[in-house]
């Protein structure tokens, strides 16, 4: 009891607040703690490097390919590149077998790789999240039916079902692209729902519910914000992983159709002249290898960086 | 002065489901718990860890509302099916303040979002007398007008407690659940948060009900105490009266555990044997007969109700039947 009257007499209400650096220096102090911890990854600062780099390129294609990635030259038929015998320096990685200079392509791919990578992205973050956050938040059979579904998605091997989801809805591009977000997306609704499950019991989402914050507010505007961390890196390991099955289903003949110079189609297109010629298949593979494991890194960094328990203080 | 929160017969049923096949088990957290609070008081509860204190907390901020029994605040019924259409206007009358000052704030919002987000819900307020508001309440509490625009982690554990006191005392509540508001704090900073507390109650005209395990501090604040055992009261009464002269069993073996700095003060240590009942099985009769030095047959079988003995309110046969040695033992 005595300690309570023994601090009575030598305070005064508000004599501890301690004079502490503005917002906004904080929030760049936060950004600079930030890129600490993800610089220490050198792995993630190579793949980011390269990451920019390929957005450049993608972005400047029209600007820094030499020829069109779809005009046939009947006069270079499946011309080596430029260091080989026979190559020649204006078609610098060589042509395919119906005369298209493949760097032009492989540049104007990078468009398309990043495009379905962000689209595919978006699709299965939005949805994903909107569903694990109702899965988690209102809990019961509504939680039970809902992760049931997502359990029947993710036991098949994703690439046949996604085949068989385009061979439903018919091959092309963007048919390809919502097949691979809802094969990725049961990936977004446990992690959403597993931390919204730990944040709604905590006691600022109960003191949320006293003041009246109705159940979509408490959802999105108090708990999800507190669930990004681990959404954030998954999404990133899910775009390489959105490249790579278009990719793959481009090959299959099932994604983007001839002539879209997109990287997994001329794969499947150069696949009979693997032995004569093989730079028509080398380097649509090289720059699907070169994305995917750029990407990968950086979502290696971010985990890092984000994750609080890899912190040192 | 008039009663501002009456509780009659207040019970709150959990069912602990048991797998699929199994009958769900009922946990009854708080059991028919009777008592009023009064307008401008403070009403400390105490009891061990699972005595339904919590619950109690829960109920009278309409987190939950209770599975039997009538609540009514500031004239408003709470029935047992639910809070209606009367649930805003008692959100207005009724706040908390949660124990744990890291987890009631909101890592992801700035504390001037925090102290709005009450008015935003429930006033038509512009942003710019919203932002007076919290501004205006930042001083109340003893922060400053610059700590408006940052993020909870920037703040000690002591300063979090008076933001999240300023949170509950946006919407100008007349009764403040303080639920283990310092045991998470310093005891230094227990003290100033126990001042603060003290200042807005006397310039607010606030009615406390506080909850806590820790008797010197409920000492400190209260009008009146509540003891509970096993999700019942058992023992209301006066602070002075209660410890000067505890009546029930468990008070005052609750009273003699806490520690007192002075060897002189320090009374003979009743020394509790056994372990608290499980609350899906109650010994019948008194949930304390099991624990109880002074237990007869009656108290194994019937059931003791609240009874007036004097300035206090006790739930005991020992005490009904004046077989309790020590009663009448002056105040020394």
């Amino acid at each position: 009891m005595s300690h309570i009257e023994a601090q009575e007499a030598g305070e005064g209400v508000g004599a501890d607040v301690p004079d502490r650096e503005p917002a906004k220096s904080m929030r760049r102090q936060m950004l600079a703690e930030f890129w600490y911890y993800f610089s220490e990854n050198k792995g993630a600062v190579v793949g980011l490097v390269v990451f920019i780099a390929i957005v450049l390129i993608a972005l400047a294609a029209p600007l820094i390919a030499p020829h069109s990635p779809v005009l046939q030259n009947r006069n270079a038929l499946l011309i080596p590149p430029f260091w080989q015998e026979g190559g020649s320096t204006a078609y610098l990685l060589g042509t395919d077998a119906v005369g298209r200079d493949i760097l032009s392509r492989l540049i104007f791919g990078a468009q398309y790789s990043l495009f379905i990578g962000v689209v595919v992205v978006v699709i299965a973050v939005t949805v994903g999240i909107a569903v694990g956050l109702i899965a988690g938040y209102v809990g019961g059979w509504v939680d039970t039916v809902i992760m049931r579904v997502m359990d029947i998605i993710l036991a098949f091997p994703s690439l046949l079902l996604a085949l068989v989801l385009v061979a439903v809805l018919g091959p092309g591009l963007v048919n390809a692209m919502i097949a691979i977000s809802l094969v990725l997306q049961p990936h977004f609704v446990r992690l959403t729902r597993a931390s919204v499950m730990a944040e709604k019991n905590r006691e600022y989402v109960t003191a949320a519910r006293v003041v009246g914050a109705s159940p979509l507010r408490l959802m999105v505007v108090t708990i999800l914000p507190n669930c990004l961390g681990p959404l954030i890196v998954q999404a990133t390991l899910s775009f390489s992983n959105a490249i790579l099955d278009a990719a793959a289903l481009g090959f299959l003949g099932m994604g983007a159709q001839p002539p879209t110079p997109e990287w997994g189609t001329m794969l499947a297109e150069a696949r009979e002249f693997i032995l004569r010629a093989w730079w028509v298949v080398t380097f649509p593979g090289l720059a699907i290898l070169v994305t995917v494991l750029a990407i990968n890194l950086v979502g290696d960094g971010l985990r890092d960086a984000l994750d609080p328990k890899m912190k040192r203080s | 002065m008039n009663a501002i929160v009456t509780a009659k017969d207040l019970s709150q049923i959990y069912e602990v489901k048991r797998g699929v096949f199994a009958k769900p088990l009922e946990l009854k957290a708080v059991k028919e718990a009777s008592f009023t609070v009064q307008e401008g008081e403070t009403l400390a509860i105490v009891g061990e860890s699972g005595c339904g204190k919590s619950t109690l907390a829960r109920i009278l901020t309409m987190i939950e509302s209770p599975s039997e029994g009538e609540l009514v605040i500031d004239g408003v019924t709470i029935a047992a099916s639910g809070a209606g259409s009367d649930a805003k206007r008692l959100r207005s009358i009724v706040q908390i303040v949660f124990q744990n000052p890291y987890g009631a704030l909101n890592p992801r919002q700035k504390v001037g979002a925090i102290l709005e987000e009450p008015l935003k819900i429930n006033t038509k307020l512009s942003a710019g007398e919203r932002r007076k508001k919290a501004e205006a309440m930042l001083a109340e509490v003893g922060l400053r007008p610059e700590h408006y625009g940052r993020y909870p982690h920037m703040f000690s554990g002591g300063q979090r407690q008076r933001i999240a006191i300023a949170r509950a005392l946006m919407l100008e509540p007349k009764i403040l659940v303080l639920d283990e508001p310092v045991s998470a704090l310093d005891v230094s900073i227990q003290a100033q948060i126990l001042n603060l507390l003290a200042d807005l109650q006397e310039r607010l005209n606030l009615t406390y009900i506080f909850i806590s395990h820790d008797l010197s501090v409920v000492k400190h604040v209260a009008n009146r105490v509540m003891v509970m055992y096993l999700g019942r009261p058992v023992e209301i009464a006066p602070k002075d009266v209660l410890y000067a002269e505890p009546k029930h069993p468990y008070t005052r073996a609750l009273l003699s555990a806490t520690p007192a700095t002075r060897p002189e003060d320090r009374g003979e240590r009743i020394r509790l044997t056994g372990e608290l009942p499980s609350p899906f099985n109650p010994p019948p009769g008194c949930s304390f007969n099991p624990r109880c030095p002074y237990a007869n047959d009656r108290c194994r079988s019937e059931r003791p109700l609240l009874k007036r003995h004097g300035a206090s309110d006790v739930a005991c046969f020992a005490v009904d039947e004046g077989r309790l040695p020590g009663l009448e033992k002056d105040a020394a």
